[in-house]
């Protein structure tokens, strides 16, 4: 069995449909980029694999678990395994860098650690040795409102990689940060999915950096899919036919 | 084909200042207000302020009562805050738990207050309560309540809506995302808006007061009723004194925070 | 827990430091959280609003007060008053007469104060003035801000005797002192470089203010304007009730002052509240509609 798997995945929402009937099944250590024009559904499809928005039909197994059978302590259960990302960077801005990375461990807290801020020692060590991993150990007690874009992702990276995750989802990380930044995130992705292996899955809206980085890609337009397959076999026509553009209008062309 | 947008735009503001005169002159006929009266009126006022509406060494000795009175005013307003502030707080997040049965009831339950003048909410409880602080601590906590929730329920949106989907795709229970995230995320803002409602309570409880008959407002009434319009000036200088104060005071913590 | 980066590619040596950047405190745990001086304000603060909460509520006068024959009162006066509404001492349509007086006032205070507001906020708004004159006008509105709304309408009903023209003025009072500050400060909010082209093109204030500053500013403008008819229109009907100045205000005073009639207050009550949602929809529609 495919270790996450989604099986016609449709959202309609009250007079628009953003996804119709999607199904794809992705194997341990993929990395996989979903490419296509805004508000294609792209960030409504990665929000469904972890039902962060409830799908109107359709199923999701992740690591052998369906996830329309879970009660919501199941499900919180479950999230646990699966880190996400976000183009806004989604911090608690006024909190320290290092209270932002321990918010990862919440999901195996009980309701009254949590509240209080409570971690195990070795918590905040793993903490620092991952902040340390990105290179941004000696920001650790700086709060997060002071840090840079690039900074900021990396904090967030950190906070979905102590969850120890078996999947990660990244809603457009380097949307909003400068090329040079943006590489750097890329870099740690990619050495994220291949060193630890770690099945990423990355929303993006530059084909190129999709074309570098993915072990596949999924096209989709208009809540379809377009396209699902290697870097390598995808042709110029299709991206064309995901963009709805012709040829010539794309800045690569 | 541009000329005739402009046109089109210049006839709409147009029809809205017609509109908007028809309404007043409807309005004055309802009220009998004349703008000539209105124009005389104000040189009058200011020239019988200059004649009668002054302290004077007499009113001065009625000073300690009246801070007595103030001080009363003061406290009722802050405590009327803080704690409508804490039942906003608990609403507020209960609203924004993403349970669409708990959104809507508190919603409708906190316009309910809001909507409900604390002019009304003073008469109800002064035929319980009589003339009697908590009259008008309930009266202005009611307000508070309504008004703060609202308030707290846009901040949280505003500020905590990012950080807040962060720790739910981690599993967090929403307790956790209360106290890590969303309390965090808007305390300034929260204390901010706490501060604003503790100076415009100030004035509300000077008219609650005046209603149900205890603090500032009620002793404003007196001096007025009795056409002692030194004192009643004493009332308002100190009135403005305690407001200045309190606004600056607040402006400086909020420029600190903010 | 297991380590994440015992796979990694990454040389262990670049990471030597991390230990040493620990900080720990008396007990020797890791302390993750750092304090800085806003937040020691924002603290502070709330202890202090906190210490002053006790204070008032052990300062209170209560007088001789059964509380428990007062609540359960107050809780069937509440549920006479919002299932059995009715009119008593006046019929249905001069009640309907009383409200739209209440919304007459408003609706000329805010009128006026608007018109008022309007050409001192374009003196009072910093990027079209000079600070003088700036300050100048703000600190007349805090001073005219901090007298409450009642105190205005008694201080002209003693000098021009009571009616609508003391209710309106004593009104537009506030009315004008929070709009001037709200429209000074969307005026300031607006793009500098617009105003620098115009100076640049050689056109004067006049011209700047129509061609640049009102028709870029209008819609939070009229936002403003709405949500201060808004508050008009509870503070005519507390004018009507605490300084007499006729309107429904007047008979919700007359009902629970001197009739003692429940159920009245429960019509005036629907009647006030009614409107008032009315108006909140509208405003919110303008809201989101602006934004």
């Amino acid at each position: 069995m495919a270790f996450l798997e989604c099986i016609d995945i449709t959202k309609e929402y009250a007079n628009t449909i953003a996804l119709k009937k999607i199904s794809f099944s992705v194997n341990k250590g993929e990395m996989v980029a979903i490419i296509g024009p805004s508000g294609a559904g792209k960030s409504t499809l990665l929000r469904c694999i972890n039902r962060m928005i409830v799908p109107t039909a359709g199923d999701v197994i992740f690591d052998g678990v369906n996830f329309n059978t879970l009660n919501s302590a199941q499900l919180r259960e479950q999230r646990r395994k699966i880190g996400m990302i976000f183009q806004h960077y989604n911090l608690v801005n006024r909190l320290s860098v290092v209270e932002n990375v321990l918010h990862g461990r919440l999901g195996y807290k009980t309701t009254f650690e949590g509240i209080f801020g409570r971690y195990a020692e070795g918590e905040k060590e793993e903490a620092f040795k991952i902040l340390a991993r990105l290179g941004l150990e000696e920001q650790a007690y700086r709060r997060c409102d002071e840090l840079s874009g690039g900074q900021k992702q990396r904090v967030g990276i950190a906070r979905a990689l102590i969850q120890e995750p078996k999947l990660m989802l990244c809603d457009e990380p380097i949307a909003s940060l400068d090329p040079s930044s943006a590489k750097i995130i890329m870099d740690y992705l990619w050495d994220i999915n291949k060193s630890i292996g770690i099945t990423c899955f990355v929303n993006l809206h530059q084909v190129d950096v999709a074309l570098k980085y993915a072990d596949r890609i999924i096209g989709i337009r208009k809540g379809e899919v377009i396209y699902d397959g290697p870097p390598c076999a995808l042709k110029k026509e299709t991206i064309h036919q995901i963009y709805d553009s012709k040829t010539g209008e794309l800045i690569m062309d | 084909m541009e000329l005739l947008v402009v046109k089109k735009r210049q006839n709409y503001i147009a029809m809205f200042f017609i509109l908007v005169a028809l309404l007043s002159y409807g309005a004055m006929e309802v009220t009998g207000f004349e703008p000539a009266q209105a124009l005389i009126a104000i040189p009058q006022a200011i020239v019988w302020s200059l004649s009668n509406f002054y302290p004077t060494m007499a009113s001065i000795k009625n000073l300690p009562a009246i801070l007595i009175k103030l001080h009363e005013t003061v406290f009722l307003a802050i405590v009327a805050t803080t704690t409508g502030g804490i039942c906003a707080m608990a609403f507020a997040l209960l609203s924004t738990k993403g349970v669409p049965v708990f959104t809507v009831m508190c919603r409708l339950i906190a316009s309910f207050f809001r909507n409900i003048p604390d002019t009304v909410w003073a008469i109800v409880l002064l035929l319980s309560f009589g003339q009697n602080v908590i009259s008008g601590y309930i009266a202005l906590f009611f307000a508070t309540f309504g008004f703060l929730t609202r308030a707290f329920v846009e901040t949280i949106e505003e500020v905590g809506a990012n950080s807040i989907e962060a720790l739910e795709a981690s599993g967090a229970t929403y307790g956790q995302i209360v106290f890590q995230a969303i309390i965090p995320s808007c305390i300034t803002q929260v204390v901010s808006w706490l501060l604003f409602m503790i100076e415009t309570n100030i004035r509300s409880s000077t008219l609650v007061g005046m209603l149900t008959g205890t603090g500032i407002g009620n002793l404003f009434n007196i001096y007025y009723k009795f056409f002692d319009y030194h004192s009643a000036s004493l009332v308002v200088i100190m009135i403005v004194i305690v407001i200045l104060i309190i606004e600056a005071a607040s402006n400086h913590v909020r420029r600190m925070i903010l | 827990m297991e380590n994440v980066f015992d796979a990694t590619v990454q040389p262990i040596s670049l990471m030597s430091s991390w230990p040493k950047l620990m900080k720990k405190d008396k007990k020797g745990k890791i302390i993750v959280h750092s304090t800085d001086a806003k937040q020691n304000v924002v603290n502070y603060t709330l202890v202090f609003l906190a210490i002053l909460t006790v204070y008032g509520i052990a300062t209170f006068d209560y007088k001789k007060i059964f509380m428990s024959k007062a609540i359960t009162d107050t809780i069937q006066n509440f549920a006479i008053m919002l299932t059995e509404p009715m009119a008593v001492h006046f019929t249905y349509a001069e009640a309907f007469g009383q409200l739209l007086m209440t919304l007459s006032l408003a609706f000329l205070t805010t009128v006026m104060g608007s018109i008022i507001a309007l050409f001192f906020g374009l003196l009072a708004a910093k990027n079209l003035t000079n600070k003088k004159t700036s300050n100048f006008i703000k600190g007349g509105v805090a001073i005219i801000r901090a007298i409450p709304t009642v105190l205005w309408v008694l201080i002209f009903a003693a000098s021009a005797g009571l009616g609508s023209v003391a209710a309106i003025i004593g009104l537009s009072f506030h009315g004008i002192g929070y709009l001037i500050k709200s429209y000074s400060e969307s005026f300031e909010e607006m793009d500098e470089g617009i105003i620098e082209a115009l100076k640049a093109s050689g056109a004067n204030w006049w011209q700047i203010v129509f061609q640049a500053v009102l028709p870029s500013s209008i819609t939070c403008i009229l936002a403003w304007t709405f949500m201060r008819f808004e508050i008009n229109f509870t503070n005519a009907v507390a004018m009507g009730a605490a300084a007499g100045a006729g309107g429904i205000g007047y008979e919700l005073f007359m009902a629970g002052n001197y009739y003692y009639n429940i159920r009245e207050i429960g019509l005036i009550t629907y009647m006030v509240l009614g409107f008032a949602i009315i108006l909140e929809i509208f405003s919110n529609r303008l809201k989101a509609h602006i934004k």
